[in-house]
């Protein structure tokens, strides 16, 4: 069985300085009641881990906001104008990655992998730094495993043993960071009983998770 | 030029693009612009939308009220899934996009060059919204369209002879669709295909820095 948490409980596990990949895009499949737990705690010096920065006033946005985040690894920026602004002032680190990296590179990690090579990033500022490999005479950069201490996975059902639905588009990042984490937190609307989940309709296997916070318990 | 004239323009975009897509075509549609094509789709082909979040079958947005914030498009706004497509996540639907599924992007661009570049996610001190999928999608899309106005809002060409801003992909566009002009982009440069109807082609090349060749025959759209 693994560890049912309050949302409060599950973050006081996070230390400052902390790697954390956030599910997610634009807020829809987020996390978002463990990110305002953490917001409570005061956690800072974070490294994010997430496709992009939500909203100023919402999700990973608001931990921009609260200037906790030292490094910001994501793809898209566009709903938050603050991270341009601070990353010009010199008060946040940003590395900007492409969609479909960011998910291999992920998943890479996860799957005890020592990289991807994609053809995405060549011939622009992206491939700076990076080695190219040719394969059959077409090129591709080399990009690195991304792994974190912690993820925040967004589930509608959880079981008791970890295994979580994760309804419609709300998927996206959750399923491949649920695996690159050394420690993944699971929030969940609703938890149940092992076997009153369906095995079928399982996107995330439990084996991968250690926390479960169940949104609806009590604070 | 008027709002009504400007959108006028940005719907004839649309609906030239439209002509494009394939029978039973898998189209994603970059936010802005390339979303109005959407609003066209033929009634006599079977086009799939994919949406880069993690769908198929991207459908209208919901009446106010109705909406279902489980399901968003790339921009993050509620839409609906139609019937016949189906839900995955991040991994999946960029090795749809990566690995060849994809026939056709539609994306906006701030710059297009003769050799194909495409400049279109940064501008260097002013707009770092991030490349998003955008990168993914020119690289393993296999025809892509670029959906723009023809000059900027300055009155300055967008199809230059080399892109300055930095780049989103080398060498990857296929087609650039404007207000005033559908060109094609073949190994020796741009050919001029197609004008506007309120347009001559000694305007367009007025406002284009880069060689166009011209094609035979001159079609109006």
């Amino acid at each position: 069985m693994k560890q049912i948490r309050t949302l409060r409980e599950a973050v006081a596990q996070i230390p400052d300085g902390a790697s954390i990949m956030i599910g997610g895009f634009v807020c829809c499949g987020m996390a978002l009641r463990l990110i305002d737990a953490l917001l409570e705690q005061g956690t800072k010096e974070l490294t994010v881990i997430s496709n992009d920065a939500g909203y100023p006033d919402k999700g990973v946005g608001k931990l921009v906001g609260a200037n906790r985040i030292r490094k910001l690894i994501a793809s898209y920026l566009g709903p938050n104008p603050d991270v341009g602004r601070k990353m010009h002032n010199g008060e946040l680190l940003v590395e900007l990655v492409p969609q479909g990296t960011l998910a291999e590179r992920i998943r890479c990690g996860g799957a005890g992998l020592g990289g991807v090579l994609t053809p995405t990033g060549i011939g622009t500022e992206v491939e700076r730094d990076k080695q190219i490999i040719t394969v059959d005479g077409k090129q591709y950069l080399v990009e690195p495993p991304l792994r974190a201490d912690f993820s925040f996975v967004k589930a509608h059902i959880c079981d008791r043993m970890g295994n979580a639905f994760i309804a419609k588009s709300t998927k996206n990042f959750n399923v491949v960071m649920a695996m690159a984490a050394r420690h993944t937190i699971v929030e969940t609307d609703e938890l149940v009983e092992p076997g009153a989940l369906d095995p079928e309709r399982v996107n995330v296997p439990g084996v991968f998770v250690k926390t479960i916070a169940w949104s609806n318990s009590h604070e | 030029m008027s709002d009504d004239n400007k959108e006028l323009k940005r719907e004839r975009i649309a609906k030239r693009i439209v002509r494009e897509l394939p029978d039973n075509a898998l189209v994603n549609l970059g936010v802005g612009l390339p979303t109005l094509v959407a609003n066209f789709m033929p009634k006599d082909k079977t086009i799939l939308l994919h949406s880069e979040n993690g769908f198929t079958g991207l459908g209208p947005m919901p009446a106010k009220g109705a909406e279902d914030w489980d399901i968003v498009n790339a921009g993050g706004f509620p839409v609906s899934i139609l019937a016949g497509g189906c839900f995955f996540d991040s991994a999946m639907s960029f090795s749809i996009i990566r690995g060849g599924h994809l026939d056709v992007t539609v994306l906006g661009g701030l710059e297009v060059d003769e050799a194909g570049n495409l400049a279109n996610y940064l501008i260097p001190g002013k707009m770092v919204a991030g490349m998003g999928g955008a990168m993914d999608l020119v690289v393993g899309a296999r025809t892509v369209i670029i959906a723009m106005e023809h000059v900027n809002k300055y009155g300055a060409p967008k199809i230059l002879k080399k892109c300055r801003l930095p780049l989103t992909a080398q060498r990857e566009v296929d087609l650039i669709v404007t207000d005033m002009a559908f060109i094609r982009v073949t190994p020796d440069g741009l050919v001029l295909e197609e004008i506007a109807a309120d347009t001559t082609v000694d305007d367009v090349i007025k406002n284009t820095e880069a060689h166009l060749t011209l094609a035979p025959t001159i079609a109006t759209f």
